[in-house]
């Protein structure tokens, strides 16, 4: 059954929306991730323009990141105050990049940059978690772990930038320059790729800032909520790239999806959980990769005034 | 259940016709459409207009159907290092945004080149200017690519043959309007030609909009009050996500 989506002004097949959104609401119960950096690509792979990807998925972020949230909130890992400190960068980050997805629409570059800049994230975060997590499969000492006991790398620039804040339920006292930059450069990604960036914000905050694990989903989450909240509203009110339909088609079978992932993931091994996620992202990473090197079918593409 | 009650409509409407062009026989061409609107629904997928009319007597249909004009950009890929980038571009006015020729035989055989350039018949005769300063070369190439991605589209096309004529008199021809077709008020084209000759041409509109809450939704989000919608975007996925959180607690 064809469904005409009004904003992407396209027709695609519903049952393929729904089990798309299905299988991704699935795997980000599954590993407890936002999933947007597997949606955005395969919405574009379906023929949805980037830009209503992008801003859809924002949208859609919400959904999932409001009920994650939530559920933190209700067992005390959150903290307000670093939440409020990374949501104010976020904004920020959010605005540029709202802009800048413009200007680089109007340049022609928009689908180059929102490749390259998954080919690289993904291929860093899924290295990472091969890195992380192999080891343990194969009966070895976790990086993670070996890390974890190094205990947080203080580096001195940190300690010495002004404006200190004491974070209470972060156990932390470092300069409010730190998450604002963190938050600015994931309203960038939220603006820029449609991807909530909870997969950068999370190693930064355990590795980098030293935040205590529980607190960290909980507050990467609430920022989340906010920063893609703004995004989607800032793409709705500029760009028109929101479609709604598309949104709550996602959203819907997301969310069912996200909790009989959750309740799957009890019964898989923390670390084999993260070698197939890791997989999974190198395989969209590479997909992605092999685009840009390989020589185009067509080397000409129409980008006239579709949308406007 | 509607297109035979459509079809029937239409067989009475051209008995009509040729009754009445029996008695007027001053009117060389008339023809009008079954539909003067072509709706986007929530379930569109693409339609066919029927296309009719009568003649005063023997004589070669051409039916052109212009889409809304609008700016193109065609950009070409080049490579820089390992990667694929796009590279130049230039920027054609006055694009038909859906541009198709259907005749009952091919346009060479009964139309002069210099009419058919004159009139705009034919893709390759559209006028598509660009105030990029470029080679004729690189125009032309550019130029044909994007006749080539508008063909990909189903949005061009010339069809030979669709047009069917029955004893001189009554003509008929589907006009297809794929699912990607944009929204405006299209110009139908009728010509009747007689050795060489553009001896009578009629134009018909016709409007293809969005029609229902696809619609609503399109006029909201692009209106004044995109903020709004955006809001109400956010709201929704916002309580979703409340929904969800509090349905599964309790499960």
């Amino acid at each position: 059954m064809q469904i005409y989506l009004p904003i992407a002004e396209i027709s695609v097949n519903i049952f393929l929306i729904l089990g798309l959104g299905g299988a991704v609401g699935l795997l980000s119960g599954l590993f407890g991730v936002g999933g947007g950096f597997l949606m955005t690509p395969l919405l574009i792979f379906i023929g949805v323009p980037p830009a209503v990807a992008v801003g859809t998925q924002a949208a859609q972020s919400v959904a999932s990141s409001v009920s994650g949230t939530l559920a933190h909130q209700r067992r005390g890992n959150l903290d307000l105050l670093m939440g409020a400190v990374l949501t104010a960068g976020g904004f920020v980050g959010s605005g540029v990049g709202v802009w800048l997805f413009n200007e680089l629409k109007y340049a022609g570059h928009i689908d180059l940059t929102i490749s390259l800049g998954y080919v690289i994230f993904l291929g860093i975060v899924g290295s990472f978690m091969l890195a992380e997590s192999l080891p343990g499969v194969l009966n070895r000492r976790p990086v993670a772990v070996a890390l974890a006991a190094r205990g947080p790398t203080r580096h001195p620039w940190m300690t010495a930038l002004p404006f200190k804040m004491r974070f209470r339920r972060s156990k932390l006292y470092v300069s409010a320059l730190i998450p604002l930059a963190l938050g600015f450069v994931v309203g960038l990604l939220v603006a820029m790729m449609g991807v909530g960036g909870g997969f950068l914000m999370v190693p930064v905050m355990i590795y980098l800032l030293g935040m205590p694990t529980q607190v960290v989903i909980g507050t990467s989450l609430f920022q989340i909520t906010f920063v893609t909240a703004g995004t989607a509203l800032l793409q709705a009110t500029v760009n028109q790239s929101v479609d709604l339909v598309l949104a709550l088609l996602l959203m819907v079978v997301g969310v069912v999806g996200a909790q009989i992932g959750a309740r799957l993931s009890a019964r898989i091994k923390g670390e084999h959980l993260r070698v197939m996620l890791g997989l999974i992202v190198l395989a969209v990473a590479l997909r992605l990769a092999l685009d840009l090197v390989i020589k185009p079918s067509d080397i000409f593409s129409l980008t006239g005034s579709e949308g406007s | 259940m509607i297109r035979p009650m459509t079809h029937a409509l239409v067989l009475f409407v051209m008995c009509w016709l040729s009754a009445a062009s029996v008695k007027a026989q001053d009117v060389p061409l008339v023809a009008d459409l079954a539909n003067h609107l072509v709706a986007i629904t929530t379930g569109f997928t693409g339609t066919n207009v029927l296309l009719f009319g009568a003649t005063n007597g023997p004589g070669d249909i051409v039916v052109v159907v212009r889409g809304p004009a609008k700016y193109e950009v065609v950009r070409r890929k080049d490579r820089f290092g390992p990667i694929w980038a796009n590279a130049s571009a230039i920027v054609f006015h006055d694009v038909p945004s859906y541009y198709r020729v259907a005749s009952n035989r091919p346009l060479d055989e009964f139309v002069p080149e210099a009419l058919l350039e004159s009139r705009q018949i034919g893709a390759n005769a559209v006028r598509m200017p660009t105030r990029d300063v470029r080679s004729e070369a690189e125009i032309a190439d550019f130029r044909a690519a994007l006749m080539r991605l508008k063909a990909e589209q189903n949005l061009y096309g010339e069809v030979v043959g669709n047009v069917t004529q029955m004893s001189n008199r009554l003509f008929r021809t589907e006009l297809y309007f794929p699912a990607n077709v944009p929204t405006g008020t299209y110009m139908v084209e009728v010509y009747l030609f007689r050795e060489g000759q553009i001896t009578s041409a009629e134009i018909v509109p016709l409007t293809i909009s969005k029609i229902g809450v696809g619609a609503d939704i399109f006029d909201f989000a692009h209106g004044k009050f995109a903020f709004l919608y955006g809001l109400v975007m956010i709201m929704l996925a916002g309580s979703a996500g409340w929904v969800a959180s509090a349905v599964f607690r309790r499960v």
